[in-house]
């Protein structure tokens, strides 16, 4: 700053740590409980500090469930062909994680995928309709899942995709954002290396795997940050479309199980749930934070 | 190694607008031909449609013998160097040289040995592994040279390769690709919009003019046989100076206006064949008026610019309202006011039509 | 804007748009169509008949009090979102791009909430307010407040705001900072030099020059208020106690699929397109004014 003012240099420090704090704070207690056992979690108030049961209370959710609703079950996951396969037994909430995965890696492979295509088509290609595919892409941004839910839950069930994986993740690739970033990449890709490479002999098909592709690695991992995080957090299309347990996501498990009135509530078990659910993709927040502020700056831009 | 010939080529875009307004030239094999011309008069488009990069809308341009309109660039037997050097950014140095040849499917082996013998010449040899962003402008830039040397093409195109670097290096690549095209002989189309790189480069010269090649000729005829006032303000530096003037009895000498009483008239070394009478653009270079007591022209100097090896004088000549250059040898003084005289030989003495600006012919 | 050179083939772009125009296709097209279709026609609950009641559904909706109440709600509910929201990311990003060393670490500490998925905060936030072993809540009678969101609508409006800020928080605080960082160093100091203390230059200069930012911030905000909470609203109340917290997007769910009224969820659903086509539109309109700024 342009003037050495001591005591404003001292209060941006306190109002950000008290910001942070106060942000902080919901993750910590969600930590805490996960850390004690049941007759704890019922005493009030509850402690602030961890407690000794963090291994039990994530052992026991992965291996054995929450008890209640989602405990008796387990779910028996089948690897590999003929001798090669291994069946791996686990709780509800451990499937749900990976149902969760397969989401959210379904949803971020496929929408680049598609995405980077089509802006490719769209940016380097002059053909017949070119503008309307455009807009027709283009009109998508305007209304989120959320606005058109039941007629696409009808759409999806006529087409016999509930409770299913594809139903989980295809209608939700179609997205414009990942289009129009990758399109704003492409023109801002300078005009002579194409024709480099056209002088160069390759075609079409050629320039987009050996010079376009590799040039749109930090694009692809800004939106892979982003894209993710969106897979994973989906809630309400998860909620309609899967009626079966083996097809729950994790989120989806943790607001159910959080608004089934249990006699004795193991809120140890269900912060421990949560802890799970918010995982993955806080970590891929944290170790990939520079792609993660670049995606989401330029996805809105 | 082939030689490139234009005829009548014309491009014409979709929304009907002529840019090229057909163009004649035959290019010689081994030749190195610069097009220079102000930014927008269609030198880059030119060259493009050379490379298969532009479609030809109108005439023929053949390489060798074959008639090129309809090929695909790969197929065409050229290189290019681009001016902002379209290196692929993610490859390194061997890779961007070894593609073009990985694309043609070229042997592995001759891949590497002709990418090794390209950097040697290139002096490239240590730089290999790096990519473009580790490299400098200059390096860059033979980087580039490197990608079209490796292809051997039969013809080398160049889009102002030079224009990206600064002026030390500029003068330095310059004589660099001198060198490479009269060492390995294959003709060259050079297109750049800076008339020192045009006059040194070249062994003729296209001087483009708003989709027409105003001249073509060698870099000295340009110099002194300028074929319009465009061409004839273009090249040069510091630029002709234009008077009006008209042409005197006889052809043989003009008259140049406003200069007041006194009116000067300059001899012509062979008559004219305009009309008496008639009005003319009257062009001088800046560094053949001589200083002479009782010379025709009369400058009212108004800044004196001193460059070390010679000087130059703005001012007017009498009453004439054009600025005009003089270069002087050394470094002289002038006070702003203060008049000088000069004369000029009459052999350079240049005179174009006023309306058409062509050059007009000794009779 | 246009590129130069394009690749010359016939059918080879229509095959590489054909998988996304597919599924926009079949999964945005149609059902929007069908929103369209079946908010102009009247089902009955077992999906049997339906028939043509052309704009039947709108007149019933719009004079529907629940309707009406629920639209209240969600301008209230967005309101204190992109309020509460923008206020406090831009006191915290100001107080960031103050910070000159650590400014990497605390940034580092903020953004991650955006991470967490709307309907897990929701989890988050009650198990905090619980009345029974929440510890903000029981902080809070301790100090002689009765706070009890599950009877409480305001309490319970409340918690869904905070839970609703607290997950965009760091959305805001990235582009706060980003465009505070924007500004170019000189006019501060231009500005110190004319004699402006930092109280002075923050209102004169900076924010002026982060008005873009923020009106931006402020559009994204009530979109997110309007569609992102669904998560929220879903884990934390349910739209109750007693409707206090049932916001449009609920509704249409709720109306939808517990309610079984394909036609007013439909038409709801029409009437919210067009909401965010008009959000997004003036969206547009401000980024190519800002643009040409």
């Amino acid at each position: 700053m342009v003037e050495n003012r001591p005591w404003l240099t001292v209060l941006s420090h306190a109002v950000v740590l008290i910001g942070l704090v106060i942000i902080a704070f919901p993750v910590w207690m969600t930590f805490v409980a996960s850390t004690h056992d049941q007759q704890t979690m019922l005493r009030s108030p509850i402690p602030l500090l961890p407690g000794p049961h963090m291994v039990d209370n994530y052992v026991q959710i992965l291996t054995e469930g929450y008890g209640g609703r989602f405990g008796s079950s387990k779910h028996t996951l089948e690897l590999g062909w003929g001798p090669a396969k291994i069946s791996i037994t686990m709780s509800t909430i451990a499937m749900t994680m990976i149902n969760s995965m397969i989401m959210a890696l379904g949803i971020t492979i496929g929408k680049i995928a598609i995405s980077i295509i089509a802006a490719f088509a769209i940016v380097y290609f002059r053909f017949p309709f070119r503008m309307w595919f455009f807009w027709a892409i283009f009109i998508t941004l305007m209304l989120p899942v959320e606005v058109r839910i039941v007629p696409t839950y009808g759409v999806v069930a006529s087409l016999g995709m509930l409770d299913s994986y594809s139903g989980l993740i295809i209608p939700l690739i179609a997205s414009a954002t990942a289009t129009f970033l990758f399109r704003q990449f492409f023109m801002s890709v300078p005009d002579e290396l194409t024709e480099a490479a056209r002088v160069d002999g390759a075609g079409p098909m050629r320039f987009f795997w050996d010079i376009l592709l590799p040039m749109s690695r930090t694009t692809i991992a800004a939106l892979f940050v982003i894209q993710f995080i969106y897979g994973w957090n989906q809630y309400l299309w998860p909620l309609l479309i899967t009626t079966k347990e083996s097809f729950y996501t994790v989120v989806m498990a943790v607001s159910r199980q959080a608004n089934v009135v249990d006699s004795v509530p193991s809120w140890n078990l269900l912060m421990t749930m949560a802890m799970l659910a918010m995982l993955p993709p806080v970590l891929v927040v944290v170790f990939m934070q520079r792609q993660f502020v670049r995606g989401l700056v330029e996805t809105e831009k | 190694m082939a030689g490139v010939s234009f005829k009548d080529v014309r491009k014409t875009y979709d929304n009907k607008i002529e840019v090229i307004h057909g163009v004649d030239m035959t290019i010689a094999d081994g030749e190195f031909i610069v097009i220079v011309g102000p930014s927008g008069c269609g030198k880059s488009t030119l060259l493009r449609m050379v490379a298969g990069l532009e479609r030809i809308t109108g005439g023929e341009i053949s390489i060798g013998e074959r008639v090129v309109n309809e090929l695909e660039p790969k197929d065409r037997d050229i290189a290019m160097v681009f001016q902002n050097y379209a290196l692929y950014p993610h490859m390194t140095v061997y890779e961007n040289m070894a593609y073009g040849l990985k694309i043609a499917k070229v042997p592995k082996a001759e891949i590497d040995q002709r990418v090794r013998d390209a950097a040697k010449t290139l002096e490239l040899g240590q730089l290999l592994e790096r990519r473009p962003r580790q490299l400098s402008g200059g390096q860059r830039q033979r980087v580039a040279m490197g990608r079209a040397i490796v292809r051997k093409p039969a013809v080398f195109l160049f889009d102002e390769p030079l224009s990206n670097l600064d002026a030390k290096l500029r003068v330095q690549m310059r004589l660099e690709i001198k060198r490479l095209q009269r060492e390995l002989g294959v003709t060259s189309i050079y297109v750049t919009h800076d008339q020192v790189e045009a006059m040194t480069l070249a062994d003729r010269l296209i001087v483009m003019n708003a989709g027409i090649a105003d001249q073509i000729g060698t870099p000295m005829d340009v110099y002194d046989r300028p074929a319009s006032v465009f061409v004839a303000g273009f090249i040069g530096s510091p630029a002709m100076n234009f008077l009006a003037g008209r042409v005197a009895e006889g052809g043989r000498a003009i008259e140049l206006a406003g200069q007041g009483g006194a009116r000067a008239t300059l001899a012509l070394a062979r008559a004219t064949t305009a009309a008496a009478g008639a009005a003319v653009a009257v062009g001088l270079r800046p560094e053949h008026l001589a200083p002479a007591d009782g010379g025709p022209l009369e400058l009212t100097v108004e800044l004196a610019e001193p460059l070390g090896a010679d000087s130059l004088l703005h001012g007017r000549f009498g009453e004439s309202r054009e600025t005009v250059t003089v270069r002087l040898p050394g470094h002289v003084r002038a006070n702003p006011g203060e008049t000088r005289r000069f004369t000029v030989d009459p052999g350079h003495v240049h005179l174009f039509d006023s309306q058409t600006g062509k050059r007009l012919a000794d009779a | 804007m246009e590129k130069r050179v394009a690749f010359n083939e016939r059918w080879l772009p229509y095959l590489l748009v054909s998988p996304q125009i597919l599924i926009t296709l079949v999964f945005f097209f149609w059902p929007s169509g069908q929103a369209i279709w079946q908010s102009v026609l009247l089902e009955d609950a077992f999906g049997g008949n339906s028939r043509f009641v052309f704009l039947d559904n709108f007149t019933h909706l719009l004079s529907d009090k629940d309707y009406y109440a629920s639209a209240r709600l969600t301008l209230v509910f967005s309101a204190l979102v992109a309020s509460v929201g923008l206020g406090v990311s831009l006191l915290l990003a100001v107080m960031a791009d103050r910070i000159i060393r650590g400014a990497t670490a605390y940034k580092a500490f903020l953004v991650w909430p955006y991470a967490v998925a709307p309907a897990v905060a929701g989890v988050l936030w009650g198990f905090l307010f619980n009345p029974s072993v929440g510890i903000v809540a029981w902080s809070l009678a301790a100090i002689g407040i009765e706070f009890n969101y599950v009877i409480n609508g305001n309490q319970a409006l409340a918690l869904v705001v905070i839970a609703a800020v607290w997950n965009q928080v760091s959305y805001n605080f990235l582009f706060f900072l980003a465009g505070l960082q924007a500004i170019p160093k000189s006019l501060i100091e231009a500005a110190a030099i004319d004699g402006a203390g930092p109280g002075r230059r923050f209102w004169d200069i900076v924010f002026p020059l982060l008005s873009p930012t923020g009106f931006f911030l402020l559009v994204v905000n009530i979109i997110y208020a309007f569609f992102g909470t669904f998560g929220v609203v879903d884990s934390l109340t349910k739209g109750g106690p007693a409707k206090a917290t049932e916001i449009l997007v609920f509704k249409v769910y709720n109306d939808g699929f517990r309610g079984q009224d394909l036609g007013g969820s439909a038409a709801q659903s029409v009437i919210l397109m067009i909401v965010v086509i008009a959000l997004t539109v003036v969206q547009f309109r401000f980024i190519e004014r800002r643009v040409h700024y």
